[in-house]
């Protein structure tokens, strides 16, 4: 990766033969998230906003994970649960639905399927070998609740 | 202020997350789930700013940065200096008429973990707080040195084992209790101070909403389940944080003002402290019958500060 605008930054102000004011300091490591302008990164989705190499969003954590979170979109009640506590930002969610999980970032915590509230779950852990579509054909059939 | 809705859960997950994936938190952790709550919870330009912990190594590991904001880093202790010194720079210039953009709306927030709030940066923050700077700290206590191995905090509660009070034939673990740093907070005229959980999630929105509002410094003290120190599985953060606050372990309340305490959750069923130990591997040693009597401590600590908190909250002083 190439470290861009890097060979004006710090050591030339050190041989400057004028005292840099506070406005003129260039920044000494600084990662810009985005390239050219951030301010309305709130009102961007992922997908439109343009990431530089900088931002962790282009970078993956794939490897760590041993088991990994598989969505049924069949059972899902869209409640967003998993969503809100996903440590990794790894639940794709748009207008209210919930798309599907980002595998690139994803760590397989598990989080998402202890917090999923429907009967069975819609997310289960499989482990990381295993086909998607095969995991989603044996899925479990729902659990009748047992009278004491 | 563009403050986002948090009526429901659906509506909430509408904000484009502002905090990106691939940091190298551990999986489970509560920090980024607190993290990314307060940074959706507003549409505003926000001025970050970290101590030295978790948060900062692993949201800043070179060459990635995993915010979408502004974001800064000095050193262990100074993150409340750090972004006050940003909030003092921004209304100096915006008085001169320096600014690019001098409508945009800001806020300045600080995390801090529970070692640079309680021990470390505590100088710092109280100065900060007395200065009247118009920020927000959030303080991600999860009650450990855990970027550094497990050392024992300030904030480590009474019997829990760290790497640096261990339980073993001769003692139970840390001895002291944890320092009550919401109080202390609200002691420094706070306008606002709270005590939050990310397993309620609506609260948590509420307090930060609340919190950025508000001119002046606040305060808010999280409880950030560590898997890793805590010793729990990661899938189960969230089941911990719900002993937590359902044993009162974790009370969950706001302070306005210095006087006008507002409990936030009463739980249902309050349950026994046992179960909350029980679920950690850190207070396992407890269990053991010499360790009993450190157990009905803890129950009887939670009890007397959930009495105390009902009657404050009743008096309003």
């Amino acid at each position: 990766m190439s470290l861009q605008g890097n060979d004006n930054r710090g050591i030339r102000e050190l041989g400057a033969e004028k005292k840099v004011g506070w406005d003129e300091v260039t920044q000494g490591v600084a990662l810009n998230s985005f390239v050219g302008e951030s301010e309305n990164s709130a009102f961007l989705k992922a997908e439109e906003r343009n990431y530089n190499d900088f931002n962790s969003y282009t970078a993956t954590v794939a490897s760590w994970r041993i088991i990994k979170p598989v969505y049924n979109r069949d059972i899902c009640i869209d409640c967003q649960n998993c969503w809100i506590w996903c440590p990794d930002t790894s639940i794709i969610s748009r207008d209210k639905q919930m798309l599907g999980i980002d595998y690139d970032h994803c760590k397989g915590c598990g989080v998402c399927v202890e917090v999923c509230p429907t009967n069975p779950k819609s997310l289960l852990m499989f482990s990381e070998a295993k086909d998607n579509n095969e995991a989603l054909a044996g899925w479990p059939v729902k659990e009748k609740k047992v009278k004491n | 202020m563009a403050i986002t809705s948090v009526k429901n859960l659906k509506e909430f997950s509408t904000n484009n997350d502002r905090f990106e994936g691939a940091h190298l938190l551990c999986p489970g952790c509560a920090h980024s789930m607190i993290v990314r709550e307060l940074m959706n919870c507003t549409d505003d330009n926000l001025v970050i700013s970290s101590n030295t912990g978790c948060l900062e190594v692993s949201t800043a590991v070179y060459p990635y940065t995993s915010w979408d904001t502004s974001w800064i880093h000095i050193g262990f202790e100074n993150a409340a200096t750090a972004v006050t010194g940003a909030e003092a720079m921004y209304k100096a210039r915006k008085r001169k008429g320096t600014l690019k953009d001098p409508d945009a709306p800001v806020k300045f927030v600080a995390f801090g973990g529970d070692g640079s709030t309680y021990d470390i940066g505590f100088q710092w923050l109280s100065g900060a707080m007395e200065r009247g700077h118009d920020f927000t700290y959030i303080c991600l206590d999860n009650e450990n040195y855990a970027n550094t191995g497990g050392q024992r905090s300030s904030a480590t509660p009474i019997g829990a084992t760290t790497s640096t009070a261990q339980a073993g034939t001769h003692s139970y673990g840390k001895k002291e209790k944890k320092k009550d740093i919401v109080s202390i907070m609200a002691a420094h005229g706070s306008p606002y101070v709270a005590q939050l959980a990310p397993n309620k999630w609506k609260s948590m929105a509420k307090g930060f909403q609340k919190a950025l509002e508000t001119e002046g410094p606040c305060f808010i003290n999280t409880v950030s389940a560590c898997t890793t120190e805590w010793k729990f599985d990661p899938k189960d953060t969230i089941h911990v944080t719900d002993l937590a606050t359902d044993s009162l372990m974790f009370p969950i309340y706001e302070i306005i003002e210095g006087h006008e305490l507002n409990i936030l959750y009463r739980p249902k069923n309050i349950i026994s402290v046992e179960d909350y130990l029980g679920a950690q591997g850190r207070y396992k040693h407890l269990f053991k019958p010499q360790n009993r009597h450190v157990i009905e401590q803890i129950q009887k600590d939670i009890d007397d500060n959930w009495a105390r908190l009902q009657r404050r909250e009743e008096a309003r002083i």
